[in-house]
């Protein structure tokens, strides 16, 4: 199978080393689980996880041109 | 002994009061609503002189709990029509505290032209002719008043648009740094103004301080809720670092950012007035990203902002301003609405009623959409100087768009709604229409479970569990602005089980009571109940606590979400 184009875009102190905005490819129905894992992140460290603008659960299997925004726990008002 | 100051400005006569036995487990906002409930006619004209300006200092301000130095203001609100309760940082709240005063009332109004100042210390309060301050801004206000009376003293001021008896017009609180923290909300600066008050100086030389009912157990407790904020990762690191003005990449990303005066819900420009973007600026000139509005905060979600030059510009340059002026007005340039920022602030305009101003402005044609340099130019040169244009923006949104006819004119009982689209952000809709403060975010901040997974997680875009949510944040908002404590507290109080009981346990350390959670839920219902009482006399009704229009006809991007809830599903939320 082909492999599926995923744009990640990182948030406050997830960028530090990172990047902001990224296009990476996986097989298709890869679990957000894994790519965060693969980016080397803990799993206790994600605040929100949001596909397509929406909040998705860690094994939400994503599809061609998903995005995927990656934030830490935090807030204002 | 804690009293009760009441100042008459119509026959210039003040009073020391006895707290009576009922009001005597009250502070912030339930003792503020409370006595304007009690002893403001709901009818009355705002700026008549049967409305009443009230300052209270929460339960627990002036002790060493952490984050508790919020005052709140209340009177009639000229905005809305109804209740208002406003409550900010600064350094007057632990002031009071330690002077002993439970509540400052000013009532009456002066017959003749002048204008006065009031002067409070630890032998009550003077009212004294006012000349020289007339006119002037916030800043120099308060730094003639620091001239005059010494570095420490404190500072409750209104600037030339509260003089003005604008509806944006707030009430500015001097903070730690001389600089300002403002009661934004419903136009209290205007019924300062209409009690022809330009100042209150607050001395506390000689004051009784605060004494503990049992330190021990204060003391106990107080490192248990200290702990907590340091622990929870929004109150302990997110905000410490970005500030509040972390939200507009994440409302952004959710849809729920409103663009364009509330036609879109996503900004192209995000990336340029971010948290993240201006984190990096601050440090870059030399700023500070971190800062507290009052003494004792662990959270210091404030920072102080330079400009280029590496100059003092602003400083509690917050999310709400930062959208109304970017996203709201298309303006990308972080710098000119620092600039109208800090002209804001010293004019002593709410930030929030006054950029959801200029989004009404710019579609009814007035200034270009995204002209940062127009409102600034429109700050200083029409708001600034009274001139006609001036008067109705600084009047705030609804004024705006009664004037020039325009149909998207997104407000709650008059009063602008903030920084969150209630299409794509239900819960805070339900807030935005039931609070008995028009629309306001801090009211029942579901944001915080609708978005941020703080307290579990409700589906932002679907109606389920809203109502219930807003409902139980409200009412512990209600009790929470009641503490003194500053509203982030909220987030660990959501998450962490020790934080609540440690919060209640602070209470009854300081006045040897013995209030249970229930107890502390019983007072925020109550309170909300008192203040939606006091509106439905004043002749609101619940056709008032729905949203405009538009947010049911016009869907927004990028969900195509419309508001969709019936006005029998809004009115469930007063059934408890």
């Amino acid at each position: 199978m082909a492999p599926i184009t995923v744009t990640i875009k990182l948030f406050a102190h997830f960028r530090h080393g990172r990047f902001k905005e990224a296009d990476h490819q996986f097989p298709p129905g890869v679990a957000c689980r894994e790519v965060i894992l693969g980016l080397g992140f803990r799993l206790g460290e994600m605040g929100i996880v949001m596909v397509n603008g929406q909040h998705a659960p860690l094994d939400h299997p994503l599809s061609e041109r998903d995005t995927l925004a990656l934030f830490p726990l935090v807030g204002g008002g | 002994m804690d009293k009760i100051l009441r100042v008459n400005m119509t026959d210039l006569t003040t009073a020391v009061e006895e707290v009576p036995a009922e009001w005597a487990g009250l502070g912030g906002r339930a003792l503020t609503s409370t006595i304007v409930a009690r002893e403001v006619p709901p009818a009355c004209h705002a700026l008549g002189p049967n409305n009443k300006l009230v300052f209270a200092p929460g339960l627990l301000s002036g002790t060493a709990a952490s984050n508790s130095g919020r005052l709140s203001a209340g009177a009639k609100s000229p905005l809305t029509g109804g209740i208002k309760e406003s409550n900010v940082g600064g350094t007057a709240a632990q002031m009071f505290a330690r002077l002993g005063i439970k509540a400052l009332i000013v009532e009456g109004m002066p017959q003749g032209e002048g204008w006065y100042a009031l002067k409070v210390g630890k032998d009550g309060v003077t009212i004294e002719e006012e000349r020289g301050l007339l006119g002037l801004g916030n800043f120099a206000v308060i730094e003639a008043l620091q001239s005059l009376f010494g570095k420490k003293t404190g500072v409750i001021a209104i600037g030339p648009a509260g003089e003005m008896k604008l509806t944006s017009a707030n009430i500015s609180v001097k903070d730690p740094s001389g600089k300002i923290r403002s009661h934004g909300r419903g136009g209290l600066g205007a019924v300062m103004g209409s009690k022809r008050i330009k100042f209150i100086a607050i001395d506390d030389e000689g004051a009784p301080g605060i004494s503990l009912a049992d330190p021990e157990a204060f003391k106990a407790a107080s490192r248990v809720f200290t702990k907590a904020l340091m622990d929870h990762p929004v109150s302990g690191q997110g905000l410490p670092t970005y500030g509040t003005n972390v939200l507009v990449n994440i409302l952004h990303e959710a849809g729920g950012l409103p663009t364009r005066n509330f036609t879109h819900g996503q900004f192209d420009g995000h990336e340029q007035i971010c948290g993240e973007t201006m984190h990096d600026t601050i440090v870059a000139r030399g700023g500070k990203p971190r800062h507290g509005c009052h003494a004792g905060c662990v959270i210091q979600c404030s920072q102080v902002y330079h400009d280029q030059e590496g100059q003092y510009l602003t400083s509690g340059f917050e999310y709400e301003t930062i959208w109304g002026l970017g996203a709201n007005c298309l303006i990308k340039e972080l710098d000119d609405i620092a600039r109208a920022d800090s002209l804001m602030d010293d004019l002593g305009l709410d930030s929030i009623e006054t950029a959801v101003a200029f989004g009404v402005a710019m579609e009814a044609g007035i200034l270009s959409w995204g002209d940062g340099k127009e409102v600034v130019r429109i700050l200083r040169e029409e708001i600034g100087k009274g001139t006609a244009l001036g008067r109705v923006i600084g009047s705030g949104a609804g004024a705006v768009g009664r004037t020039y006819g325009v149909t998207r004119v997104p407000v709650v009982k008059n009063q602008a709604i903030p920084a969150y689209d209630p299409r794509s952000v239900k819960g805070i809709g339900i807030t935005y229409c039931t609070s008995p403060m028009g629309a306001d975010h801090t009211a029942g901040y579901t944001i915080a479970t609708n978005i941020l997974n703080v307290g579990g997680q409700v589906d932002p875009l679907k109606k389920e569990g809203q109502i219930e949510l807003s409902r139980n944040l409200q009412i512990a908002t209600a009790a929470i602005d009641s503490t003194g404590m500053c509203i982030f507290i909220a987030f660990p109080a959501l998450d962490i089980p020790e934080c609540l009981p440690a919060l209640i346990d602070m209470i009854n350390a300081r006045f040897g009571a013995k209030l249970t959670g229930e107890d502390v839920t019983g007072l925020g219902k109550s309170v909300l109940k008192l203040e939606r009482a006091f509106n439905l006399a004043a002749g609101l009704t619940s056709a008032d606590d729905r949203l405009p229009e538009f947010f049911s006809s016009d869907p927004v991007a990028p969900h195509q979400a419309v508001w969709d809830f019936t006005n029998e599903e809004i009115d469930a939320f007063w059934d408890f």
